[in-house]
C-alpha cells in the first residue's frame, strides 16, 4: 500500500492511502513498527477510507511497543467512516486521536 | 429447525436489578406521556413499540441454547443457568410422567456453562435420559464436582435421570438426534469447542468462548470453512475489539467486529451476538448491536448479513 512519510521535529508522520485491511495491514504494521524504533509516530488518516480489525490490531501492536519504549503513537484527521470504526472498536479510548495532523504534531513534540 | 435462547450471558448470571427496572419504568412512563389505554391489547402494543432495552431485557441467564423441531429428542448447547427455565417449561409442557431423551453439547466445562445443571428438573426424574456430548475428558468430573458436598445438597450420583457422557472427536461428523454434528477446537483457556449442526440443508453454528486470533483473515483460517454458509451463527462477541486485544487479551473471547468480518468471509446469513459481558446493561448491549449493524454496512462487500443480539427468550426459525 502507499504510505507517505515525513519527519518533523523528531516525529515521523505516516500518511497511508486507501484501505488498511487484510491485504495491507501487515505492510502497515511493518512500516509503523520500524519508524517507531526512531521515535514517536503520528498517523495522518486523511487518505484512509477504511480500517478493519487487522489494521486496528497493527495499531494496537504499535501502541504496546511504544509504551515499553517511552514513545508515543497517535492518529489524526480521521474521515467520518474511520471515525465511526474507531468509536465502534473503542480504539478512541486506546490511541490518542487528534482532529488534524498539525494538532497531533504539536501534541507529540 | 428452531433455535431458542434460554441463557445468553457470559461468565456469570446477571439479574436485572431494582435500579435498572426503575429506569425502564421511568422511560416507559415518560414515553406514554399521560396517554390512557382502553384495553390491555392497546397497552401491549404500546409496550411492543418501545425500544427493546426499555420494554424488554436481554436477560441474565448464562449460556444455554436449544435446537428444537429436529425430532423426538431434545437438543441443547451448554448447561448454563438458562437450562433451569428450559426444564421448567419441559415440566409444564410434558408433565413429570412422560420420559424424554435430552442431548446436550458442551462447549467446555467452565462454570458458567455447567452451573445450571443441578437446577435442571429433568435431571431428577427417573426415566429421563440425559446424554452429554463433548470433546473434554473432564465432563463427568466437572459435573460431579460442582454437585458434591459441601457445595450442593444432592449428590450427582443420586440424580433420578440416567446420565450418559459421550466423548466426541473434533472435526468428525456425527449423526445425533436427527442432526449432523461436527465439533471444532477453539482458542480458550482449557480448550472449548464450537459445534456445527446441519439438517435438511439448514446450518446452525454454536461458537462461544473462542478468542479468534489471525494475522490475515482468509480461507486458510479454519473457522471460515467451519462457519461457511451457516444460516445462523451464534458467536461470542463479549468484548470490544480494543479490549479483546489489550486489557482482555488471552481471556478467551472475541469482539463484535471480528464476528462481522468472519461471518462476511464465511457468507453467513444471520449472525447472533452471544455471551454478553455481565457488566453490560440492556442499553449498552443495544448500543453494541446498533454499532455492529453499522460496521456490517461499512465493511460489506457482498450480500447483507443480518445481525441480531441474543436475549433470553429469543426464538429464530431456520
Amino acid at each position: 500500500m502507499e504510505i507517505g512519510e515525513q519527519a518533523s521535529g523528531g516525529i515521523t508522520i505516516l500518511r497511508p492511502v486507501g484501505r488498511i485491511d487484510n491485504d495491507t495491514s501487515a505492510e502497515f504494521q511493518d512500516k509503523l513498527l520500524s519508524r517507531l524504533g526512531g521515535g514517536s509516530v503520528l498517523i495522518d488518516f486523511t487518505a484512509v477510507e477504511f480500517i478493519s480489525s487487522a489494521g486496528l490490531a497493527a495499531l494496537m501492536t504499535a501502541a504496546k511497543q511504544a509504551k515499553t519504549s517511552s514513545r508515543r503513537v497517535a492518529v489524526a484527521a480521521l474521515g467520518s467512516v474511520v471515525q465511526e470504526i474507531f468509536a465502534i472498536s473503542r480504539f478512541s479510548r486506546v490511541v490518542p486521536v487528534f482532529a488534524s495532523a498539525a494538532e497531533g504534531i504539536a501534541a507529540l513534540q | 429447525m428452531l433455535v431458542r435462547f434460554w441463557g445468553t450471558r457470559g461468565s456469570l448470571p446477571a439479574p436485572l436489578g431494582r435500579r435498572a427496572v426503575r429506569a425502564k419504568l421511568r422511560e416507559a412512563l415518560t414515553a406514554a406521556a399521560g396517554r390512557s389505554f382502553a384495553t390491555p391489547e392497546e397497552l401491549d402494543r404500546f409496550i411492543d413499540g418501545l425500544p427493546f432495552d426499555v420494554g424488554g431485557t436481554y436477560g441474565g441467564n448464562s449460556s444455554c441454547v436449544e435446537i428444537a423441531n429436529v425430532g423426538d429428542e431434545y437438543v441443547l448447547c451448554d448447561l448454563g443457568t438458562g437450562v433451569r427455565e428450559f426444564g421448567v417449561r419441559m415440566m409444564q409442557e410434558r408433565g413429570p410422567q412422560r420420559p424424554a431423551c435430552y442431548n446436550v453439547f458442551l462447549s467446555h466445562v467452565h462454570w458458567d456453562h455447567i452451573m445450571g445443571f443441578p437446577f435442571w428438573p429433568s435431571a431428577y426424574i427417573p426415566g429421563n435420559t440425559i446424554r452429554i456430548h463433548g470433546c473434554h475428558k473432564t465432563m463427568r468430573e466437572a459435573l460431579e464436582r460442582q454437585q458434591s458436598d459441601p457445595c450442593f445438597p444432592v449428590d450427582f450420583r443420586n440424580l433420578g435421570a440416567q446420565i450418559e457422557f459421550v466423548e466426541l472427536e473434533p472435526e468428525r461428523g456425527y449423526e445425533i438426534a436427527g442432526l449432523t454434528v461436527t465439533a471444532m477446537l477453539q482458542n480458550h483457556y482449557g480448550d472449548s469447542y464450537g459445534y456445527r449442526f446441519e439438517r435438511d440443508g439448514k446450518v446452525m453454528v454454536y461458537s462461544t468462548d473462542c478468542e479468534h486470533k489471525f494475522q490475515t483473515l482468509d480461507e486458510s483460517y479454519p473457522f471460515v470453512p467451519f462457519y461457511r454458509d451457516a444460516d445462523l451463527l451464534v458467536f461470542d462477541a463479549m468484548y470490544s475489539l480494543a479490549d479483546s486485544i489489550s486489557v482482555r487479551e488471552d481471556w478467551g473471547h472475541s469482539s463484535n467486529m471480528v464476528a462481522v468480518e468472519l461471518a462476511q468471509m464465511a457468507r453467513v446469513k444471520h449472525l447472533v451476538l452471544f455471551h454478553h459481558e455481565p457488566m453490560y446493561d440492556d442499553r449498552t448491549i443495544e448500543t453494541v448491536l446498533g454499532e455492529t449493524r453499522r460496521y456490517e454496512e461499512i465493511s460489506r462487500a457482498g450480500m447483507p448479513l443480518t445481525v441480531s443480539s441474543a436475549y433470553d427468550g429469543l426464538e429464530i426459525a431456520l
